[in-house]
């Protein structure tokens, strides 16, 4: 047994402690928001939040951050900086397909969540793990920005 | 296996407007509880016809037969629905419908339901329409003898109906049980385009909310009771086979209930994704290589480059080529050469099958439903409409989950048939893709070598053009191989160069089709163009730059007889003040370049803006298109697709390559086949030609024409034409 705090609740998960996060997520506790892409660490798909700084939950056994705090897709609008991100997202319409938009979100929040007045070479820093094949950059862009705004 | 035949339909036809249009009404209409609305009052759904349901909630549900696999598919049929309806957008929302051809065939098809050839907006305009004036039709009636009034007299309005005389109205939702019983009117009235209220406007997308909170629901998100995921172990060749393997080690690993051989390798099925990956890691398996393809890469570019010397099967010839060769003052030639191109979606393949003891549950980012639906229920046994598939998003597909030989849907089914009967409740398996199943499971783009010839008069006009592909056939032995391959031409081999738009009065297009090449392949994002488009339009760059003529001017010159080529193309360089001199910083070099492509009877131009630095590294600064797609139904979605798009060929041209080393994929995960990332994705201006034509696609048009466009800006800046994809930047290293 683990325990894994999430999204401010205290979950035990009976899982093998080299289980990534990810699978633990998905699997044991149904939180699907959370995607695999490509479970190197190479895509960003996958990106959650412990203690405010994303981390890529597919490389990420959950014995290392047992007890930490986590924080997914499925509860990011509880935070100021999350809901003006989402807000941004959604105004701008900057998803198409959205299988990576979880993970973009994550890595937006936490850029955001450091450094309120992003130029958009901080922005293509900040969000250079996080891989679209739709290639919705031009909008991930625009939204950060937008959201920043909101945020100022 | 082809036993699934589509039927040929011409587009051409349907856009001239005599294919005939059912709504596939289902009569009479019925009223169904809607799920997960429980209580007293619970709200229902009304039936109003295949495509709309009415809740007495006041919800308007639009039932899309098209996969949403982020092109706008969803909110493109809901505006056009929504819109005869006069429906309020704030209470649209979409569904994806069943698996049913005989109300939700795509009409370009003949009776096959599917999704591809940037077909859902085209085909189902005029249906749309008239399944949203059909729906208001019914409302008005109900309203009408509700209040005992004229028809004529009551108006509707963002989802409310009205009647001025009386001051009374209603909620579509108050009038979804009397609605239903109305009768379905058969001739209906569509608005004059001027009346538009949604079309043409700026709609939100439908789908932006749920897949901003993480509860939108893919194939990897669909969890049943006691269900398996299977991870399988895929031959290491294209053609080998299992030998033997040993299971001993992945059946110890927690979590696993069963290994069992199929068709297609070794699948491993746990309670979870990690087991059944661990489990698959674990397995020792010998692979019978004895039938299996064996080439390189290297090798089969060889191989093309001498078929290329002889002549192939003609796909086009006007006028008299050899002539014009033989009395021509100058000729200029080039090749070109195309790798292999995996779709890498980012939600690798999946699928989940459950057998039950009447049909078949099949969950999935459906992209060809008549096809998957008759191959599972073959295998089976089963009665097509006995699969019921339950349509989900698709995290991106670029053509993938439309697969001619319905391969990942066939595997999570030949696993399902393995066990069935040996496990207990018979579980729903979902089979899970690994990144590297997913790259390396063939089904590519295939790779092409082109050779192109022009000839010029004394004067410098283009008198005469040759073009030879080479490359394998993605519809031969596919359900569309009777439709699509005449006369042994693959018509998605040539599109693009048999049709060239430009007036030069002798053409030759000729096609070497190789079949025994062992690397299956596929349509991906604006299939033959995505290779045609490079080829015809660098060349003529190259013809341009020969004869001392402006590439656009050149281009104008010979679309006199294309006006909308030349549209697009004309917007496109006035927009990026083609002409007008780019400011390069010191050591730097910067070119622009366009390039303009029709592709599904849409049209595109790019002018690409393109730094080179001193080490040949390429940075594109911008991209400014043009396009017209008939009449725009969402602009928004539009700009967003040419967005996506110039960024998705601009991975192609930068670094997209599957290589085979002795017929082994060379290429695993996203470290071996990079894609773009942010920080190379240029600033895009899309602006759309005003248009009223009926619509046509938008998801592939973008792509055909941004990779030729950047190559001709980096000509412009260097004078080096690219001649292969990806780009060698090392040529231009100053």
């Amino acid at each position: 047994m683990i325990k894994l705090t999430i999204n401010g609740k205290v979950h035990q998960v009976d899982v093998a402690p080299d289980t990534p996060l990810l699978w633990a997520l998905r699997d044991t506790l149904r939180l699907s928001g959370t995607k695999y892409g490509c479970g190197q660490a190479l895509c960003g798909a996958c990106n959650v939040l412990v203690e405010g700084s994303p981390v890529r939950a597919c490389m990420t056994p959950v014995s290392a951050v047992a007890g930490r705090k986590i924080t997914t897709i499925e509860a990011i609008d509880t935070q100021r900086v999350g809901k003006a991100v989402q807000e941004a997202w959604r105004k701008l319409d900057v998803v198409q397909c959205g299988y990576c938009q979880s993970g973009q979100i994550m890595s937006a929040v936490a850029l955001l969540s450091q450094n309120r007045k992003p130029t958009d070479a901080d922005i293509d820093n900040a969000m250079s793990g996080n891989l679209c094949r739709c290639a919705t950059y031009v909008r991930i862009r625009a939204a950060i920005h937008e959201a920043a705004k909101a945020l100022a | 296996m082809s036993e699934i035949i589509i039927e040929n339909l011409s587009r051409r036809r349907f856009l001239q407007g005599s294919a005939g249009l059912t709504l596939g009404f289902c009569l009479p209409a019925i009223a169904t509880a809607a799920a997960g609305k429980l209580g007293a009052a619970a709200a229902v759904d009304t039936e109003i016809n295949a495509f709309l349901k009415i809740g007495t909630d006041n919800s308007v549900t639009i039932l899309s037969k098209h996969l949403e696999m982020g092109q706008g598919s969803y909110t493109g049929l809901a505006t056009i629905l929504a819109e005869e309806l006069d429906a309020d957008w704030k209470q649209v929302r979409v569904e994806g419908a069943p698996a049913d051809a005989t109300r939700y065939n795509n009409t370009f098809w003949g009776p096959a339901q599917g999704t591809g050839g940037s077909t859902a907006m085209a085909n189902s305009w005029e249906q749309m329409r008239k399944a949203g004036a059909s729906g208001r039709a019914m409302l008005v009636s109900a309203a009408a003898k509700r209040w005992n009034v004229g028809a004529p007299e009551i108006t509707v309005r963002d989802g409310i109906v009205s009647h001025a005389a009386s001051g009374r109205k209603a909620s579509f939702g108050e009038l979804a049980l009397d609605a239903a019983r109305e009768t379905v009117p058969t001739d209906v009235k569509l608005k004059d385009p001027k009346d538009f209220r949604l079309i043409g406007k700026q709609a939100r997308r439908t789908d932006s909310l749920a897949k901003t909170n993480g509860t939108a629901q893919f194939t990897q998100d669909v969890f049943l009771p006691g269900m398996l995921v299977a991870v399988v172990a895929h031959p290491p060749l294209f053609g080998a086979t299992v030998k033997s393997f040993d299971a001993g080690k992945a059946r110890a690993i927690k979590g696993v209930v069963d290994v069992v051989q199929i068709p297609q390798g070794v699948a491993v099925l746990a309670s979870d994704t990690w087991s059944a990956k661990k489990g698959r890691d674990a397995l020792s398996v010998s692979w019978d290589e004895s039938k299996a393809f064996k080439m390189g890469s290297d090798e089969i570019l060889a191989k093309y480059k001498e078929m290329a010397k002889t002549p192939g099967l003609i796909a086009a010839n006007k006028g008299d080529t050899a002539k014009s060769f033989a009395g021509a003052a100058k000729v200029i030639g080039a090749a070109f050469d195309f790798p292999y191109l995996a779709h890498a979606a980012m939600e690798p393949m999946n699928c989940v099958v459950h057998l039950k003891s009447d049909g078949c549950d099949v969950w999935n980012g459906e992209q060809f439903q008549t096809v998957d639906q008759g191959r599972v229920a073959a295998l089976f046994g089963l009665k097509p409409e006995q699969v019921r598939l339950n349509m989900l998003y698709a995290g991106g597909s670029f053509g993938r989950r439309a697969n001619t030989q319905s391969d990942y849907v066939l595997e999570a089914a030949h696993i399902v048939k393995a066990i069935n009967g040996k496990i207990l409740g018979n579980p729903a398996v979902k089979l899970v893709w690994l990144r590297e199943d997913d790259m390396r499971g063939g089904y590519y783009r295939p790779m092409f070598h082109h050779a192109l010839e022009a000839a010029l008069d004394g004067s410098g006009k283009l008198v005469g053009w040759r073009h030879r592909l080479v490359g394998q056939s993605i519809l031969t032995g596919s359900p569309f191989e009777a439709m699509l391959v005449k006369d042994g031409i693959d018509q998605v081999s040539v599109e693009g160069a048999a049709n060239l738009p430009y007036a030069i009065p002798n053409l030759t297009v000729d096609l070497h089709t190789p079949t025994d090449i062992g690397v299956p392949v596929l349509w991906w994002r604006s299939v033959g163009s995505s290779h045609t488009a490079y080829s015809t339009e660098v060349f003529l760059d190259q013809v341009a730059a020969a004869t001392g003529k402006d590439p656009v001017a050149l281009r104008l010159e010979l679309l006199a007889e294309h006006p909308r080529h030349a549209g697009v193309l004309k917007l496109a360089a006035e927009k990026a003040n083609w002409g007008t001199p780019l400011k390069a910083a010191a050591g730097e070099r910067r070119g622009r370049g366009v390039a303009v492509h029709e592709s599904f009877h849409s049209y595109v131009a790019h002018v690409a803006e393109v730094t080179i630095k001193k080490d040949g590294s390429i940075r594109v600064d911008r991209v400014v298109s043009a396009v017209d797609c008939g009449t725009a139904i969402n602009p928004d979605n539009i700009r967003s697709q040419v967005e996506g798009a110039v960024g998705f060929a601009l991975s192609a041209a930068l670094s997209g390559e599957i290589t085979l080393k002795g017929g082994r994929v060379e290429q695993g995960n996203f470290d071996g086949y990079p894609l773009l990332r942010i920080g190379d994705m240029p600033k895009v201006e899309v602006h759309i030609v005003p248009s009223t034509a009926a619509p046509t696609g938008i998801g592939e048009p973008g792509v055909p024409p941004l990779a030729p466009a950047v190559a001709n800006a980096i000509a412009a800046a260097t004078g080096k034409f690219l001649t292969r994809m990806p780009f060698n930047t090392t040529e231009l290293a100053a």
